[in-house]
């Protein structure tokens, strides 16, 4: 290695012919690690039969597509407007109980509030949520309560349980509890502590994880149809699989649409509730 | 001399096992007049007073408070007892997010259900209280403006004002004037001492500044090294007492 710089610095004044050191010492295990990286890449290539002339049929194939999705074709009205709906109430419901649930489990998992022993079963629950996507918990619950919205709105519950319920924690966990402690040493019980030392500090966090997770939901659940969950996804696989190409156009179009009429929803959800937090926007 | 508020026997705190903050305090608290805490950084001013209403849980010894041992009360107990001792801090601790009205009525925290707490349903007796309070501390135009907004001053007052509407029968402050300027900080023990003598409330205050202590408090306390080495009236800090308290001499003018 390097040495000691001084030392290295000494040796230079006493010996002005010696080799100067380098000022930009190689790393190798940097070097080695982008060299296996390209390896990989030529190699996993080479696997997939990923080959130059399929791309360029694939292209001409590709436009062909395109061709025949325009233009657009409402094909079922009411399909469309019922499958729209069906993720609509999805993507709210499920934020709803996801949120209702995800308050207890974020605050039991606050290291800084509960003692390990409930920090790790309420942990455990939030990585259980979290390890998978939405589509696998949707095929499970679609074996479990059968096909349907149920099996969506579950689904993506647990996702947001998972995702609200780990970002909860971490927000509480980084209050000030100078706050809790003044009003634990009213003589408040605990809820009235948690009512009035930990929720005003996060509650604007926490409305901003729960917006982001409602515009989230929105876009899951026109997908957990596609496993026969519920909502626009099944709509759209099935045309999909008649080639109606111009009525998958126009159902894209239409999520398109709502994913934007979500996000404004969102943000109107934001300015109502931290309305009067104006100032603390981080 | 009155009966006391509050009484400390063989109290001891260890925070790393073998090396005591606290060498076995007693004291005893009168039921009415302040007593100032003195004593150089560190010496275990703040952890005493936590100490008794068991922010920091002692080690040892007795914290004897309405007839009975708050070191030895379960959690309901403990609950009960903190509703009676009202708390002042260095840095407010003030809930920045809530406004002024909801500072002052969490301290009723302790006697109001936490749905209704959460509902903001106090009794209107508290809620006429917290108003007239309010007044009382020059605040009456700030109830709804959120605590964040206010200076270091006006947030002292509002502490102060928190703490008096648990109605408690001894009252603790740790450091409340080291955050403001000099004019600042008379102005809130003059406050302090007003709203406390009105009341019949014994305030037990932990203080740096002796010039500060030696103009309010009744009683001194001087600690050093974790053990009390002077107690007494103000008159009586010369200056052997301050160099036993603070060690050195260079300091004092």
């Amino acid at each position: 290695m390097n040495g000691d710089p001084a030392r290295v610095a000494a040796k230079a004044l006493t010996h002005p012919a010696a080799v100067a050191p380098s000022a930009f010492p190689a790393n190798w295990w940097a070097r080695a690690g982008w060299i296996a990286l390209a390896a990989y890449v030529v190699y996993a290539t080479s696997r997939l039969d990923f080959t130059w002339t399929r791309f360029v049929v694939g292209l001409d194939q590709g436009a062909r597509f395109i061709g025949r999705m325009l233009p657009p074709r409402i094909a079922q009205p009411d399909t469309l407007v019922k499958g729209l709906t069906e993720s609509l109430e999805i993507a709210i419901l499920a934020s709803s109980l996801g949120i209702l649930v995800s308050l207890p489990v974020g605050l039991f998992a606050a290291r800084n509030l509960m003692p390990a022993w409930v920090t790790w079963p309420a942990r455990a629950l939030i990585a259980m949520c979290r390890s998978f996507h939405p589509v696998i918990v949707a095929i499970l619950f679609v074996k479990a309560v059968g096909f349907g919205a149920l099996a969506g709105i579950l689904a993506l519950s647990v996702a947001s349980v998972g995702f609200i319920g780990k970002l909860f924690a971490d927000a509480i966990e980084e209050i000030s509890l100078k706050q809790v402690e003044a009003v634990r040493a009213t003589g408040a019980p605990f809820l009235s502590v948690v009512g009035y030392g930990v929720m005003p500090q996060v509650f604007s966090r926490f409305t901003g994880f729960a917006t982001y997770q409602l515009d989230s939901n929105l876009r899951n659940s026109t997908m957990v149809g596609i496993v026969g969950a519920g909502g626009i996804g099944g709509t759209l696989f099935a045309a999909f699989q008649r080639f109606d190409y111009d009525f998958v156009c126009a159902i894209l179009l239409s999520i398109i649409g709502m994913i934007m009429a979500g996000e404004v929803l969102a943000s109107w959800v934001r300015s109502v509730f931290l309305e009067r937090g104006k100032v603390d926007e981080e | 001399m009155s009966a006391a508020a509050l009484v400390l026997r063989g109290l001891s705190k260890e925070y790393a096992k073998g090396k005591p903050v606290l060498h076995g305090i007693s004291l005893e608290i009168s039921d009415r007049g302040i007593t100032a805490i003195i004593g150089p950084s560190g010496t275990g001013k703040s952890t005493l007073i936590r100490c008794i209403n068991r922010l920091v849980e002692p080690t040892a010894g007795e914290v004897i408070f309405g007839g009975q041992d708050i070191a030895k009360l379960d959690r309901k107990a403990l609950r009960l007892a903190r509703r009676q001792i009202g708390m002042v801090f260095q840095e407010y601790n003030l809930v920045e997010r809530l406004t002024v009205m909801e500072n002052l009525l969490s301290g009723r925290l302790g006697y109001v259900s936490p749905l209704r707490a959460w509902l903001r349903r106090y009794p209107p007796a508290d809620i006429e209280r917290a108003f007239a309070l309010l007044e009382n501390v020059g605040l009456a135009s700030y109830a709804n403006q959120r605590a964040d907004s206010l200076s270091g001053g006006q947030r002292q007052r509002v502490g102060i004002a928190r703490a008096i509407m648990q109605e408690p029968r001894l009252l603790l402050a740790d450091e409340p004037t080291s955050s403001l300027d000099p004019k600042t900080s008379v102005e809130i023990m003059s406050l302090m001492r007003e709203l406390c003598t009105e009341r019949a409330i014994p305030v037990m205050v932990n203080m740096h500044d002796v010039e500060l202590a030696k103009r309010f408090a009744d009683r001194i306390v001087g600690m050093s090294d974790g053990s009390v080495v002077y107690d007494g009236a103000p008159g009586g800090l010369s200056d052997e007492v301050l160099k036993a308290i603070y060690g050195g001499e260079d300091w004092i003018a």
